[in-house]
């Protein structure tokens, strides 16, 4: 590109203008006037963006003013004796072991109920599904169903899992109620993922001869992998750190022995988070325990996040 | 011609809902040969050939009306298996869409769905395959290696090889060398002039002259009709129909 033969292109029209006669709206473009406009643009572009910026940036703050909060009243606590010993002496001395373990079994056991089911649904709604009537009352349930508050569905798994199917506060009622609650997140993760996946592949596939479970199996699903288990570590995050759905289902104010079966309670860091702000029997005492053992929940359930936004970020790399 | 046709399109009517797309298509595909779709955009020539391996199927509001035989046999009759017809009838497309898999196993994706699990045939079919579309000699240190790593061209020539691996009879190819540079253009013009001593061939191009170097025989399309169709040569430069000679000398399209 000859950036000089542009200038000339310039400089004929503006002769071209002189001769022409009075319209001065072919005149050349590099004017006082339009110096000021530009420079007004500039400024205005610069206020929204800084504007913009600060909106942003006040995400950041709000989580650390949090995160520092918890870390200045709660860091005493953190120790190797919090973290592998169970509590005792009215919960003044100790560590949170069983509640680790519990969240993380109830977590875990959320995930190996919600994410096959949700999978299979956002491959169903997805690929398969015609659309219909059927289709459109799916979609306004699982849209309903994200928007349940969470202590419904605490209710929900009371009558179902504990009482109807006599289940019993158990970390299997526990579960199977964050379960529910963390399905709606599984769908949409997946259909998300799947609808990234270019149509070209589909093609591709069933010209090649393939039946469209085989495109679903073998070209579709790989491809969506990532944003789908990208959706599932989410999940996952999202159900270490529900309260109301446990208080009711499967968490304990305190038992001696870490779960040994789906139908023992548990305790859970959550839940632990309220009884030592509320129900204990020492509070002045039990507050650093109590801060500390949110800083733990915290650090579980970024570090899950972080988890899943690194490892998507990795594999868009990848891509 | 001395054989049967290959492919006998028969009155064939195409409507998307209710719009008529194609209109009362009759055409005759030769085997071995190359016939290339010609026309300007938007007179069918694509629809036509996606009716060939029933792609249009996917269209939930596509309808079609008439016949198409493949051997003597109808492949819109009801009880047809599609999932062999397009083993038989392989398709190419416009713009290369290799899977985000190893250039072998895009290869070897068509043998693996027909149930091929045997690791030296399908070695085997993989590299004569690659080496039908002209491509193993660039690509047989990197079999293991992305197929997105590819240039466009190589791309498109691994789609050719991917098709060519389920040994069909026929190869549809709809614009495949328009989104790639000219020499790699030139080298899938190569290609198909040796491809089409095994396959019957049928290209769609919005390119006169390609369709003039190519093909054997080529049918003019426009607003849904056939408007025209004979031997290349002859339909170049002894037009029958005004609006052949129109589309020709570059007076539309």
């Amino acid at each position: 590109m000859n950036i000089g033969r542009a200038g000339l292109v310039e400089q004929a029209r503006g002769k071209k203008a002189k001769i022409a006669g009075p319209t001065v709206e072919t005149a050349p473009t590099v004017g006082v006037d339009t110096k000021r406009r530009h420079l007004r643009r500039m400024v205005s572009q610069s206020v929204v963006f800084w504007l913009f910026r600060a909106a942003a940036l006040v995400n950041a703050v709000v989580l650390g003013t949090l995160i520092g909060f918890l870390l200045v009243r709660g860091w005493k606590a953190i120790n190797w004796t919090f973290l592998s010993q169970p509590p005792f002496d009215a919960m003044t001395k100790g560590g949170i072991l069983p509640c680790i373990v519990g969240t993380l079994c109830l977590s875990i056991g959320a995930m190996l109920f919600a994410f096959p089911i949700g999978v299979a649904s956002g491959i169903y709604l997805s690929e398969y599904a015609k659309p219909g009537r059927l289709i459109r009352t799916v979609r306004l349930g699982i849209n309903n169903l994200a928007g349940v508050p969470s202590v419904v569905f605490g209710l929900f798994g009371l009558a179902v899992f504990v009482t109807l199917l006599g289940f019993g506060t158990s970390l299997l009622a526990g579960s199977l109620t964050l379960a529910a609650l963390t399905l709606p997140v599984v769908i949409s993760a997946t259909e998300e993922a799947l609808r990234a996946v270019p149509d070209t592949y589909r093609e591709a596939s069933l010209g090649l001869g393939a039946t469209k479970w085989q495109t679903t199996y073998r070209v579709v699903l790989p491809a969506a992998l990532p944003g789908i288990l990208t959706g599932g570590i989410l999940g996952l995050s999202r159900a270490a750190g529900e309260t109301a759905p446990i208080m009711f289902t499967a968490a304990v104010f305190y038992t001696p022995h870490l779960p040994s079966s789906i139908f023992d309670q548990v305790m859970a860091l959550p839940y632990h988070i309220y009884v030592l702000a509320t129900a204990g029997t020492r509070i002045d005492e039990t507050r650093p325990l109590q801060y500390g053992t949110a800083l733990v929940l915290i650090a579980l359930v970024l570090g899950m996040n972080l988890l899943a936004i690194v490892y998507r970020s990795h594999l868009r790399k990848k891509r | 011609m001395v054989e049967s046709p290959k492919i006998q399109i028969v009155s064939l009517d195409f409507y998307y809902g209710d719009a008529i797309a194609l209109k009362n298509i009759t055409l005759d595909i030769q085997v071995r040969k190359v016939t290339a779709l010609i026309g300007p955009s938007g007179c069918g020539k694509s629809t036509l050939l996606r009716c060939l391996n029933r792609m249009n199927d996917l269209i939930p509001i596509s309808r079609v009306e008439g016949e198409i035989r493949l051997d003597g046999y109808n492949i819109y009759a009801p009880k047809v298996d599609v999932v062999s017809l397009r083993r038989r009838v392989g398709m190419v497309f416009q713009k290369p869409n290799p899977f985000p898999k190893t250039v072998f196993e895009n290869v070897a994706y068509g043998l693996r769905v027909n149930g091929e699990r045997n690791r030296s045939v399908l070695s085997g079919r993989v590299e004569e395959s690659l080496k039908r579309a002209a491509l193993w000699e660039e690509v047989k240190d990197r079999l293991h290696d992305t197929a997105l790593g590819l240039s466009g061209g190589q791309q498109q020539r691994l789609c050719i090889a991917r098709a060519l691996a389920v040994e069909p009879e026929v190869l549809l190819m709809d614009e495949p060398a328009s989104a790639l540079d000219p020499i790699a253009t030139q080298k899938i013009e190569e290609l198909m002039h040796m491809l089409k001593e095994r396959y019957t061939i049928v290209i769609v191009t919005h390119s006169m002259q390609q369709a003039a170097r190519v093909s054997d025989v080529t049918a003019f399309l426009y607003l849904g009709n056939l408007v025209e169709v004979g031997e290349t040569e002859a339909v170049f430069t002894r037009p029958g129909k005004k609006e052949t000679e129109d589309y020709i000398t570059g007076r539309f399209g």
